[in-house]
């Protein structure tokens, strides 16, 4: 059916319909839709309420039942008991510390590496890309054991700058795909312009490039910093010093120590949460971006 | 992403140096002045991509043909492809793939069957459209570590909250279940996780899939009197039969790899019969300090990931065509 033909059948439609019929049953169907992704919606954050008014409770040895939704009886004492007490304040430095500079070095490394690509014919351009996309593909866990003997030997483990160094290169190939794409997108007039203002290739990147790609460089950032807050395997691999830990390794540990002080456990948890969160609704745009990139055409 | 975003590498191959540069879009500033300035551009990003995932993959394959030794003193002997025959005559090592597979088949259908459920009702202009989809996401951006130990609280024995659920409100049973404690339900407390963390994923996915399926043709079904089971097979299933198979790829890849959900709320017990490919490989290598044979299951494992999503491509791919 052609495009004309479809559009010919709309309008006869418009003129066939009377328009109250359709309308008020589109409403009940529009309330049913709601209730459902209402009910869903409730799903996915009842989880976090139980969680959350755990730790905003007293420890208790038995657990309520039924299960608080919103807590009774609020005290910050877990809260305190965490941070102060169980070393949370440190591991949350060290998160931070390691997403940060992660992040820094994630978009600052890629945007060059995507912008050689973006911006240059050259020979070996396709291959070298090709095996960058590929690297995507190996799931982490089938290097993980030449890692943990590269970071031996680097003597990198027990260390947070190691840490970074590797979540960075980890993450390099994913983000140098997505600035890639941004940055085949800048018009070539306005690079032609700067040439003729005798600007060199470093200028045209920093005053040109850069500057246009922020919404992709928002967008690698995001990815860069929730994959390094929340990233566990690695960290749990090569950090065994205590005062090295970053959140979800302290959160592991604590909890397999103290097995049933969940009230403790769900408040580092919550710390350990809220700034994802933040981040996630601040760049949400961004982030729903990148993760449509590669998945839609 | 990774998979799909083969395809957007340009098939055309770079031109020579020498030749003159293809006209229109790429005019002669895409050539470098001088043939290290892209090469100094990308070598950071090289040098660190293939310190780290590169040369790890080649040794990765050496060390699986050894008895490696961990200790810089003693000597690593070459065994050939024992490793490998270990691997394929080990029970546990078959136990663990079980439950990979048990695993996939609880969660990637629900998930994929879920997602798709809410972003077509997401997909209709619903009041406070875009905070349904932050909520729905919240999962996905949370570290399983979080995640896992909140779904181990909830499947608790003793008062949990699932168990509640059951008991005492449901009344389906009279006794709690030791959810943690026996093989199966174990399986499914962390398939229930999966399902849970992954649905916004592929919600997110398939929205923006959604958004392009032309609403024209939509409207043709209702014109030809489709219903909306009709215009859901007819219309939106060959509209997004390509992010359709990504997803499920994706999700069938991410079930193999089921690893930290499974290590922190059953550590692969009770007796290793909720061991999945993962936590039994990372067992061998890290608590046994068996590289070699560790190394070895994960290339096993790779395979057995490449072949099945290859096969997915081939046979789900070639429907896709058929509809075009």
């Amino acid at each position: 059916m052609t495009r004309t033909e479809l559009m010919t059948r709309r309008a006869d439609a418009s003129q066939l319909q009377p328009r109250d019929a359709p309308a008020r049953r589109l409403n009940v169907w529009a309330i049913l839709r709601l209730a459902a992704v209402v009910g869903g919606a409730l799903m996915m954050i009842a989880p976090f309420l139980i969680m959350v008014s755990t730790s905003l409770e007293p420890n208790t040895a038995t657990l309520p039942n039924p299960p608080h939704f919103l807590p009774q009886g609020v005290t910050t004492s877990n809260y305190e008991e965490a941070w102060n007490g169980n070393d949370f304040a440190g591991y949350f430095f060290n998160s931070t510390y390691v997403s940060v500079l992660t992040t820094v070095a994630v978009v600052v490394i890629s945007s060059l590496t995507a912008f050689a690509f973006a911006r240059f014919d050259f020979p070996g351009k396709n291959f070298v890309f090709a095996v960058l996309l590929a690297g995507l593909m190996i799931p982490g866990i089938v290097v993980i054991v030449p890692q943990f003997v590269l970071a031996k030997s680097l003597g990198m483990l027990d260390s947070l700058d190691g840490l970074v160094f590797f979540y960075t290169a980890g993450q390099i190939a994913f983000t140098t795909f997505l600035l890639r794409a941004f940055f085949e997108r800048v018009p070539r007039e306005l690079d032609e312009a700067m040439t003729v203002d005798g600007a060199g290739i470093m200028r045209k990147f920093l005053v040109l490039y850069v500057p246009l790609a922020r919404p992709a460089l928002a967008t690698a950032a995001v990815f860069s910093f929730l994959g390094s807050w929340d990233e566990y395997v690695w960290a749990l691999t090569v950090i065994s010093d205590a005062s090295k830990r970053t959140l979800p390794l302290g959160i592991a540990a604590f909890q397999g120590e103290h097995g049933t002080a969940w009230g403790l456990v769900f408040a580092a948890s919550t710390m350990a949460v809220l700034p994802v969160i933040a981040v996630y609704v601040a760049g949400q745009k961004h982030l729903i971006s990148g993760i449509t990139a590669g998945a839609v055409k | 992403m990774a998979i799909d975003s083969v395809s957007a590498t340009p098939a055309v191959a770079a031109p020579a140096p020498s030749r003159p540069c293809k006209p229109g879009r790429g005019g002669a500033s895409r050539r470098p002045s001088h043939w290290w300035v892209p090469w100094a551009f990308a070598a950071p990003g090289l040098i660190l991509f293939a310190m780290t995932t590169g040369y790890p993959l080649i040794r990765s394959l050496q060390i699986s043909f050894y008895k490696w030794s961990v200790l810089p003193t003693q000597a690593s002997t070459f065994i050939g492809a024992d490793n490998y025959l270990r691997a394929l005559g080990d029970a546990q090592f078959w136990t663990s793939l079980a439950n990979a597979g048990v695993y996939l088949l609880m969660t990637v259908p629900a998930t994929v069957a879920i997602g798709l459920f809410f972003a077509i009702l997401l997909h209709a202009k619903i009041p406070g459209r875009t905070t349904f989809r932050v909520l729905f996401y919240i999962p996905v951006v949370t570290s399983w570590v979080v995640v896992s130990l909140l779904f181990k609280f909830l499947f608790t024995t003793d008062d949990g909250a699932i168990n509640w659920f059951l008991t005492d409100f449901l009344h389906v049973t009279q006794q709690g279940v030791p959810w943690l404690e026996q093989r199966w339900t174990a399986l499914i407390a962390v398939s229930v996780l999966g399902v849970w963390k992954n649905l916004g994923w592929c919600l997110v996915v398939f929205l923006a899939a959604l958004g392009g399926v032309g609403e024209e043709l939509y409207e043709a079904a209702s014109l030809d009197g489709a219903n909306a089971w009709h215009k859901f097979v007819n219309v939106t299933l060959p509209g997004i039969r390509g992010t359709l198979l990504f997803v499920t790829v994706l999700q069938v890849i991410g079930a193999f790899n089921v690893f930290p959900s499974v290590l922190l709320m059953t550590n692969g017990g009770p007796a290793g019969s909720t061991e999945v490919p993962l936590t039994y490989m990372y067992k061998q290598a890290f608590s046994f300090l068996d590289f070699g044979y560790g190394s070895a299951m994960s290339f096993i494992l790779a395979i057995f990931i490449f072949v099945v999503s290859y096969l997915q491509f081939k046979f789900l791919g070639e429907k896709k065509e058929m509809v075009k």
